[in-house]
């Protein structure tokens, strides 16, 4: 059996008396897409925190490619190669898009090698026309790409994007799917999204949160067929 | 294309901007002998030096994200530094490296436990001015002959008078006159700049005002903010060394009264009002701030502490992002439209030609 590529054991994060993430087991294999899904304050954000080395769990081991990374500083967490877009987006507000791009691409790399993954993650998403505006400066839309794009600019093997279609418009949502179906091809994701549309769009193998627990990992179609889902999730907003 | 990569966000766009600085720079070194007697050289000399100082300041505060409420701490150690060794050593070289040296240490010491040990902002600020008002009282209380350190008596809160001026290195009998020391100070201001110009456009520099901007993003990144906080903490406390040597030089004294929060507050003054995230406004802050204090110490209307805390609040709720950059954006104003639209339609058009 080969290493997962992230490998969570029974973590647990407790805030007081409130434990947010509860015994919550997770494998991702490479270049595996996985869609993370549950009502808000179902501890996915936690997770992720907890994953990017944000947060050090109360209990439980995170592994990536074997190696035990629980509770490491999150740069150095990155540097093993996980990006995260954050679900309020960090972005660097008073440097241009093209500078805060080339910041992620530039660690580690020639200038020259540097200002090429720039140029082509920019043209990738579309960000080229407005190189030089400043980010602070930009639509919230916009910031979502930017910060997709910074991500991308790390080249990172795992990519967590904490509800990357947030604030989008229809048109976006479409155009973000479908990058994500190409980025994909090369890189493994986890997505956290509250929108169906679009897990429908993209999903293969779902997990559902809730309560800080995993209620059900499955199929995209068994998962969204699933009465216990629709409970505590579907419920509010079935179509 | 090049224009583009040329194109800063932050302080001043293009490298224009800093030539013409380096320029305006050399001709004052040159010039200001020539038109000045020596009174006005010396005034001018402790400028550069308390501009050296400001440049210090605002490059750790303004680019790095530091508030440092005891800059003081560094400028005085400088200084002790260089009096210690000049009264040491012949040759006062190794001394001036001293004075740099010294506060580096020092700031590394202090600052890894600072940084590494995630202290917030705001307590940096606390820690930091305490610090200063610590070294202040440590060197007040070194009077009397026990307190020295080879052949330089500490003196208590008398400090340590006749310090030996800066010779030429090499030569410890070739010291240097009002003219040279200014040479020395005024270089100095120039070659400080250019140095910070120079950090800034690198790598490292860009790193460093990413994590003034989104700390976390940069450490998502795969930055760790605490060491380039320390490298940049440790960069300033070295230019405020530096600062401290020729504010020795210029009196050939030093008291505690360098530790004292007057000189941090001035430098944090300097710094706000000639501009924040520019390193010209601060060198511009050191001179207006300064020359007001010097005409409101020659009359007796107005006491200049007084004068000063009026400055600070009316700079602090009428233009609170100082001076230079307030000027930047109105000649921006002034010149309609003309560069924003070429930067703007510039990359557009390249991306229809390729």
């Amino acid at each position: 059996m080969s290493v997962p590529l992230l490998e969570a054991e029974n973590v647990t994060m407790r805030f007081g008396g409130v434990a947010a993430v509860q015994d919550v087991n997770l494998k991702l294999e490479e270049v595996e897409l996985r869609c993370l899904i549950g009502p808000n304050g179902a501890g996915k954000s936690t997770f992720f925190k907890i994953l990017t080395g944000q947060l050090r769990p109360t209990e439980g081991v995170v592994r990536f490619r074997g190696q035990d990374i629980t509770g490491a500083h999150p740069h150095v967490i990155a540097r093993l190669g996980v990006g995260i877009k954050t679900q309020v987006p960090n972005v660097f507000n008073g440097l241009t898009v093209r500078e805060g791009i080339g910041i992620a691409a530039g660690r580690k790399k020639s200038l020259r090698h540097a200002r090429q993954i720039v140029d082509e993650t920019m043209e990738l998403l579309q960000l080229s026309p407005i190189a030089d505006r400043m980010v602070g400066q930009l639509a919230h839309g916009q910031r979502q790409w930017v910060e997709i794009a910074t991500v991308l600019a790390q080249e990172p093997d795992l990519i967590l994007l904490d509800e990357p279609a947030a604030g989008m418009t229809h048109e976006e949502v479409l155009r973000t799917a479908e990058l994500i179906r190409e980025i994909n091809k090369k890189q493994a994701l986890v997505v956290v999204e509250h929108d169906m549309q679009f897990i429908r769009m993209i999903a293969k193998t779902v997990t559902v949160f809730n309560r800080g627990k995993i209620l059900i990992e499955n199929q995209v179609e068994a998962v969204l067929a699933d009465p216990g889902v629709r409970d505590v999730y579907l419920g509010k907003q079935a179509h | 294309m090049i224009f583009r990569k040329l194109k800063r966000a932050d302080s001043a766009g293009g490298i224009w901007g800093p030539v013409a600085v380096v320029v305006a720079g050399l001709v004052l070194l040159v010039g200001a002998p020539m038109v000045t007697g020596t009174f006005g050289l010396l005034q001018l000399t402790v400028l550069a030096a308390l501009a050296i100082f400001a440049l210090a300041q605002g490059f750790i505060w303004g680019f790095g994200g530091i508030l440092c409420f005891g800059q003081s701490a560094f400028l005085g150690l400088g200084g002790y530094a260089y009096a210690v060794g000049a009264l040491n050593m012949t040759d006062t070289t190794g001394a001036v490296a001293l004075a740099i040296i010294v506060p580096m240490l020092f700031a590394a010491l202090l600052g890894y436990f600072m940084f590494y040990g995630r202290i917030s902002d705001a307590y940096i600020g606390v820690i930091t001015l305490t610090v200063s008002i610590i070294l202040f009282d440590l060197f007040n209380s070194t009077s009397g002959d026990i307190y020295h350190i080879g052949q330089a008596p500490l003196g208590g809160f008398n400090g340590i008078p006749s310090v030996p001026p800066l010779n030429i290195p090499g030569n410890p009998d070739a010291q240097l006159d009002t003219n040279g020391l200014w040479y020395a100070a005024m270089g100095a201001l120039i070659l400080c700049y250019i140095l910070l110009k120079w950090i800034l456009a690198s790598r490292f520099g860009r790193v460093v005002v990413a994590i003034r901007e989104n700390e976390t993003r940069a450490q998502l990144l795969g930055y760790d903010p605490r060491l380039f906080k320390l490298l940049t903490f440790i960069i300033g406390a070295g230019i405020s060394g530096l600062a401290g040597c020729l504010y020795t030089n210029w009196g050939a004294f030093i008291s505690p009264t360098v530790f004292s929060l007057t000189m941090s507050a001035q430098v944090i003054i300097y710094v706000l009002v000639g501009g924040l995230g520019t390193l010209i406004g601060p060198i511009l802050g050191a001179v207006g701030i300064q020359y007001l204090i010097n005409v409101a110490g020659g009359q007796h209307v107005i006491d200049p502490n007084l004068l000063l805390g009026i400055v600070l609040v009316a700079f602090v709720l009428l233009v609170p992002q100082g001076v230079v950059p307030v000027i930047r954006a109105g000649f921006r104003r002034l010149i309609p439209a003309k560069q924003p639209s070429t930067t703007l339609a510039q990359p557009v058009s390249q991306e229809a030609s390729r």
